[in-house]
């Protein structure tokens, strides 16, 4: 009895020992994640485990439709019935070995979507809202920009989101990414444009008639460029209000 | 010709309500496959093609999605297929509830006339085939004939469920027990266990949208304390479950179809019925989640359901292990409807196999609502389960017209969609992964890479449509010049094909079967031995 509680404590700290493993190691690294490069890593490998999957089903299957073709007509199959034992290896080993593929799959998803969720340090937060149909960007010094998303480069950007109206999805095939924005709620998600450059924006979660051309753009600019731009800006603004 | 109309819409007999549910489900297959043509027509370049108005397009979607699930699929397996299969295999005269299942039929074609009706009544619904809000309230187009379309497809579908699992618990012919059950019979009782759970969900949460909409509740309203979210969660509730109501029939007959033409017993039929089938009953209400990875539900929940997502492998590979295996040692023969069954695996591996990245949270990110999404879903539902609904026809087809089909003609129908519907849905993955372009555009002028794609996307669209003209000739042709079919055709050894074809008008056999001691529906090769 007093055995088994080890055993179940020394199983049950393995396993938080795991799961511990899996966890980001927030704190320790100094370095920002790139979920993009892990996307396209991890979906290289699982392309791979599938593929292979299903070249050895396909073989299987062309060879046995080769290999029992009907010779007569009047011709039969001539499988045996199951003894138990076999049909019990025939279930329990497939099932282990699928349970393992997916537990490990699982594993790796989970690595990746820790590093999608961690909002890096001093992640640049810009307010968005979304309706029908433009993407309404907020700045933290109060700039609004409205389906265009000027950025520096190099630093981390953080979006929270929501919506006016109905649902949206703010979604950036360039950094993999995408999150629903919702009336009511508020999600986020956050990229790491590292060099300067044009993303496309687009929204994916249906919306009504224009909902196809729900369009922006990201634009990374070197940072000097975007702090020069980001403080007109900001002087543009006070002017405005000023004379307001 | 008055007799022969009213003897059809006053009928109880299974089989007539089976041929019923056909005929009505191929309308809603035909009208809803002019819509993808048109869709397919107007993405084949980017800019506005034959319409100009996206409200068009999003129509035509709504038609699409909502009558190929729920007019086409849906009935053609769990109406047509049921009907005309199950009392046959289980050795009954009738179903246990007969009225009730005419009751079920119109119905189904009552709520085939009301989605009709989208092309009457002046804003028609652009809801999507999942109706979500705030976008269902908010929209100037006719949310209600939504609601109760789906209302009136769903009180169908309680009433057929009640009747199917009363009808294969209770009424097998003496000596049929649970285990000489055909494979075909099993799925059906799965399915229609999560019918029974899980409809009225659904029921609850289009019902929801239409008091929201016109009565002036709140549900889904957050500036009054409602909630956006669950909705989605109660759709997908039930619309998860709803796939394997698609997807266990489906395997189901395509696991009839394999075993009668290879002539062979079913690979580990225990594995295949308690672990796949039940596996999949208990799984498939624990998996809802992958349909909201990307609208912001709690991290534990996502990461939760990514793991039981991911274990649908486990049950559905050991189908596929029993499936593939029905051919060790067959003897195989590549008529129609086994060229069907077969392909239905190769599509299923592709479909399948490509959930498992969408399964993956992280994955999710990026491709959830692409198009890599739409190819990985019409492979493994909308393609599989077509392939299977017209295999399941060609193999009944002697059954239910006592004559046989032009076999040349078959293997053109089939061969012409096969090659078809690769066209159309594999280059759909590519574009989903490489470029990003989302589901549901009526134009996609900031994916120019995509183009080139969905010029190559609608041609195959066009031959899908030639292959289906070819096979509805081929049904029709036949029917009437087809040369007569004895009663067991194929050389199966399941109890449908002991009764004459077509069998008789009520009761099927002249007395009840009698089951021998030891008998199966799959006992092949006792003969040679």
């Amino acid at each position: 009895m007093h055995k088994l509680g080890m055993k179940g404590l020394s199983l049950t700290s393995s396993l938080m020992g795991l799961i511990a493993g899996l966890m980001p190691a927030i704190g320790y690294a100094n370095e920002i994640a790139d979920p993009v490069k892990g996307f396209d890593d991890l979906w290289y490998e699982v392309m791979v485990d599938i593929t292979i999957i299903g070249a050895i089903f396909a073989f299987i299957l062309v060879y046995f439709m080769f290999k029992y073709r009907r010779r007569s007509s009047d011709d039969e199959g001539s499988q045996k019935p199951m003894t138990v034992l076999s049909a019990i290896g025939w279930s329990v080993i497939p099932v282990f070995l699928f349970i393992a593929d997916d537990l490990y799959m699982a594993a790796k998803g989970w690595e990746l979507y820790n590093d999608y969720r961690s909002v890096p340090e001093n992640s640049m937060e810009i307010k968005l809202e979304s309706a029908m149909w433009s993407w309404d960007y907020t700045y933290p010094n109060g700039v609004k920009t409205y389906n265009e998303l000027r950025v520096p480069a190099g630093t981390p950007i953080v979006l929270r989101m929501t919506s006016r109206d109905t649902l949206h999805s703010h979604y950036i095939p360039d950094f993999r990414i995408k999150e629903d924005s919702m009336p009511g709620r508020v999600t986020y998600l956050w990229f790491h444009p590292k060099e300067p450059g044009e993303h496309v924006v687009t929204c994916a979660e249906y919306c009504g008639l224009l909902h196809s051309r729900m369009a922006g753009k990201i634009i990374a600019m070197p940072e000097d460029e975007f702090t020069a731009w980001y403080k007109a800006e900001a002087e543009n603004l006070e002017q405005n209000l000023a004379s307001n | 010709m008055m007799y022969v109309l009213k003897d059809w819409i006053f009928t109880t007999d299974h089989k007539k309500i089976g041929l019923l549910y056909l005929i009505g489900s191929l309308a809603a297959f035909a009208l809803a496959g002019c819509m993808a043509l048109l869709m397919r027509a107007e993405l084949s370049a980017i800019g506005p093609t034959i319409t100009t108005n996206p409200n068009d397009y999003n129509v035509w979607l709504y038609f699409h999605g909502a009558a190929m699930i729920l007019g086409f699929q849906i009935p053609a397996l769990t109406g047509f297929l049921a009907n005309y299969l199950i009392p046959l295999q289980i050795g009954a005269r009738d179903v246990a509830f007969p009225r009730v299942n005419a009751l079920s039929v119109w119905l189904f074609y009552m709520g085939i006339i009301l989605a009709l009706m989208t092309f009457v009544v002046p804003n028609p619904p652009d809801v999507m085939w999942t109706g979500y809000p705030p976008y269902s309230v908010l929209t100037p187009g006719n949310t209600a004939l939504y609601t109760f379309t789906v209302l009136l497809l769903g009180f169908a579908s309680i009433l057929g469920g009640v009747n199917f699992l009363t009808t294969i618990t209770f009424m097998r012919a003496p000596g049929i027990g649970w285990n000489q059950l055909n494979v075909f019979t099993w799925c059906i009782y799965g399915a229609f266990i999560l019918q029974l759970i899980f409809v009225p969900v659904l029921g609850t949460a289009v019902t929801m949208i239409m008091l929201d909409k016109y009565v002036g509740t709140h549900f889904f309203d957050p500036s009054a304390g409602g909630d956006v979210l669950i909705y989605q969660n109660l759709f997908w509730f039930y619309s998860h479950p709803a796939v394997y109501v698609i997807f266990l029939p489906f395997i189901g007959i395509v696991f009839d179809i394999v075993a009668t033409f290879a002539r062979n017993r079913i690979f580990n039929y225990k594995a295949a019925i308690y672990g796949g089938i039940g596996g999949i009953v208990l799984l498939a209400g624990e998996v809802w989640i992958h349909h909201l990875y990307v609208t912001g539900m709690p991290d534990w929940i996502r990461v939760g359901q990514m793991i039981t997502t991911l274990m649908i492998s486990v049950p559905v590979g050991l189908l596929f292990i029993s499936l593939v295996g029905t051919l060790y040692k067959g003897s195989i023969s590549f008529k129609t409807p086994m060229l069907y069954g077969l392909s239905v695996i190769f599509l299923m591996l592709i479909g399948g196999l490509t959930g498992i990245p969408l399964a993956i949270v992280s994955l999710d990110l990026h491709v959830s609502d692409t198009y890599f999404i739409i190819g990985h879903f019409h492979y493994v539902m909308a393609v599989a389960g077509t392939f299977s609904i017209f295999g399941g026809v060609y193999y009944l087809y002697p059954k239910f017209t006592g004559r046989m089909f032009n076999e040349t003609m078959g293997k053109i129908g089939f061969w012409l969609s096969f090659i078809g519907v690769n066209t159309v849905f594999f280059p759909m993955m590519i574009v989903g992964v490489t470029t990003g372009m989302p589901r549901r555009y009526w134009d996609y002028a900031q994916f120019p890479a995509a183009e080139s794609y969905h010029v190559v996307m609608t041609a195959g669209a066009a031959i899908i449509a030639v292959g289906f003209i070819v096979i509805l000739i081929n049904w029709i042709h036949g029917m009437f010049r087809g040369e007569k079919a004895g009663s067991n055709p194929w050389g199966s050894r399941s109890l449908e094909w002991t009764t004459t074809s077509p069998p008789l008008a009520h009761g099927n056999w002249e007395a009840v079967p009698t089951i021998e001691e030891g008998w199966g529906p799959y006992e092949y090769g006792t003969r040679k031995a």
